[in-house]
């Protein structure tokens, strides 16, 4: 397999197959959660479940309590830094956006590159520092599991492989290329059967946690 | 109870995993942040207190059964079973180290409502045999007795006839048709009987009827705090019956934080069916008449007051401004300890933990969170609306030389009543104007 047949691969069946394991994966997971169902709270309410259910999926991206987020500043610094800088990579740099259009039909405005590859870097910063802390923390430490260095290894190598690929750091362009986006595959691929479900459903957690509280009375 | 095995305990854990358990295990990326939030993680600096940590062998469970690698995984022998070993080592953080004071359950970035989790381990604790003594000892005394403490109604009647003597207040037993049921905690039946009084004299002074009864005058719930949904159900019947009966409107949770999660949101769920009846905390009562005109106080403390929110009232019950209005009607200088209200620190002894012996040690040290929280309030009195923290403050100051009197909202509330006198007077100008 020369460069440019490695690059088809991943462009096309790869992506496929990665897109499909993605996609069900979800859709299995979310069919998990769900049939498990929950049991109706009979208590009288005392307020709306629904208005503070929805406003938790969302208060709880934002520190409302300062000293909380005083107590885990590093947790928050490094939280935001890594999940905005993937934002930016992901869905700001115009070769993925053009990606994107190839497969959605429509585009949205990139920003330029150099910037792109900024918060690549500070992303990647971001994430040796949540592993460094990983790997020293008492808590995290009593926490972490294999899952977590793995999951770690698939969110890191995408952005790293994208960051040489650009920079024609180590392989020829085309093998560097290929490698980023089997490495996107690979994390596709694992996503549904790991912790980074959490991308979607978090909103679900969110969703109970706040309507159980909003029926109480609480601002969860 | 009964019989207590791993089969019984791991069965009692896939019955507790609904939806949004299952959310909150898929959600979770060991951030750790939960720790941050754990008074006995903070004060103890121990890494095994991670909250979500004590929730492990569940979602072992949760994995295994009810994902699709986790059965694959477990078909090929690769998954590690939960052992009754485990589940007995796991009594230390279950337990003795959570008071389900729910703080975790608010800093959680995914959401994840932590506590509630522990709740639901807790009842594979207890059916699998694992729950610590003194909390099998409390849980027995509720079901055969009718109170965690062992108090009987005889105990009770003793204490209604002291409080006639010192009141000269009527204190009705039984009787049909009376607005409220108060309830009592076994803790205030025997540490704070001036509690049953102020009640008393409130309710008086509102003109409101209300009684106690001899079947169901026991508000605690120890089935909630060993994890035994059984047991839980059984003694809020007790008091559902004892409602119906008496066709009272409301029942008055007393100064007792679980008691109120007990029967105002949990019981309607433990026993299948909406309730007939109110209940409310005696804050909210208060609060309800101080709005209606029928609180009337005179004379206001001069001392530096602050107030501390029982969790289950400001996390789990929605509690919140209540005693703030009530404090205002009688305290002239009150102020706020940082992180009060909905974020504040539980006293450290809520849970089950004030009746678990092996918590001693751990519950004395995270009550440093307490003291850092007064420390620099230059206050001259600590006021609270829940005897199971008022006892254990007592204690915690009293373990760091801090000379600091704990006082019952209700009780001051009463202290500060109108005198009947006074207020006939009152009434005969109202009328006369």
């Amino acid at each position: 397999m020369n460069s440019a047949e490695f690059l088809l691969w991943v462009r096309g069946t790869g992506l496929q197959i990665a897109t499909v394991i993605f996609v069900f994966g979800i859709i299995v997971r979310f069919l998990e959660i769900l049939s498990l169902g929950r049991k109706e709270n009979l208590a009288e309410h005392r307020g709306s479940g629904v208005s503070q259910g929805i406003r938790t999926m969302f208060s709880r991206s934002i520190p409302i309590d300062k000293n909380t987020a005083r107590r885990s500043m590093f947790t928050f610094l490094t939280g935001y830094v890594f999940h905005i800088g993937l934002f930016v990579v992901i869905f700001l740099l115009a070769p993925h956006i053009s990606f994107f259009k190839s497969i959605l039909g429509f585009a949205w405005p990139s920003i330029s590159t150099p910037i792109v590859d900024f918060f690549a870097v500070l992303t990647m910063v971001s994430l040796l520092a949540v592993l460094y802390r990983r790997i020293t923390h008492p808590v995290l430490k009593t926490l972490s599991t294999s899952q977590d260095y793995f999951v770690w290894l698939l969110t890191f190598i995408p952005v790293l492989t994208g960051y040489m690929s650009y920079h024609h750091l180590l392989l020829p362009y085309n093998w560097m290329l290929g490698t980023h986006i089997l490495s996107v595959e690979l994390m596709l691929i694992f996503f549904p059967f790991t912790k980074l479900t959490h991308a979607f459903t978090l909103f679900l957690a969110r969703w109970y946690t706040g309507s159980l509280a909003g029926q109480k009375g609480v601002k969860s | 109870m009964s019989e207590a095995s791993l089969e019984k305990g791991i069965q009692a854990l896939k019955e507790q995993i609904d939806a949004p358990v299952a959310a909150f295990f898929s959600s979770c990326t060991h951030c750790g942040m939960c720790a941050d939030a754990c008074l006995f993680y903070t004060e103890n600096k121990d890494p095994e207190f991670v909250p979500i940590h004590k929730v492990e062998p569940m979602r072992r469970i949760w994995e295994q059964e009810y994902t699709l690698v986790g059965r694959a995984k477990k078909l090929l022998g690769l998954s590690k079973k939960v052992t009754d070993e485990e589940l007995q080592e796991w009594q230390h953080l279950v337990y003795d180290s959570c008071t389900l004071c729910g703080r975790c359950s608010m800093v959680c970035p995914v959401g994840n409502d932590i506590s509630s989790m522990i709740r639901k381990m807790r009842e594979g604790m207890a059916a699998s045999g694992n729950a610590p003594p003194g909390l099998i000892g409390a849980s027995t005394r509720s079901v055969e007795i009718g109170s965690p403490m062992g108090v009987r109604l005889p105990a009770v009647q003793a204490q209604i006839k002291h409080a006639v003597k010192e009141t000269g207040l009527e204190y009705p037993m039984d009787r049909v048709g009376a607005e409220y049921l108060v309830l009592l905690s076994s803790m205030e039946i025997m540490n704070y009987p001036e509690y049953l009084q102020a009640i008393a004299k409130i309710l008086h002074s509102a003109g409101k009827t209300w009684t106690l009864s001899s079947k169901a005058f026991e508000a605690t719930n120890s089935g909630i705090q060993i994890g035994s949904s059984d047991i839980a159900a059984e003694l809020v019947s007790r008091v559902v019956n004892a409602a119906d009966e008496l066709k009272v409107g409301t029942v008055i949770s007393p100064e007792c934080g679980h008691a109120y999660t007990a029967i105002r949101w949990d019981g309607p769920n433990l026993v299948g069916k909406k309730f007939g009846f109110k209940v409310q905390h005696i804050l909210e009562v208060l609060d309800e008449l101080r709005a209606a005109g029928l609180l009337k106080t005179e004379g206001m403390e001069d001392d530096k007051l602050t107030f501390h929110d029982p969790c289950q009232l400001v996390r789990k019950g929605g509690v919140i401004e209540q005693p703030r209005n009530l404090l205002k009607m009688i305290a002239s200088d009150f102020v706020e300890m940082e992180d009060a209200g909905v974020m504040n620190w539980c006293c450290g002894a809520g849970g089950g933990v004030s009746a678990n012996e092996n918590a001693d040690e751990i519950r004395l040290k995270a009550f440093d969170r307490k003291k850092k929280q007064l420390d620099g309030l230059g206050v001259d009195a600590l006021v609270t609306a829940c005897a199971n923290c008022r006892i254990h403050l007592e204690d915690g100051l009293e373990d760091n030389e801090m000379d600091l009197p704990v006082l019952g909202l209700t009780e001051m509330l009463a202290e500060h009543l109108v005198k009947e006198s006074d207020s006939s007077e009152e009434k005969a100008n109202d009328i006369s104007n």
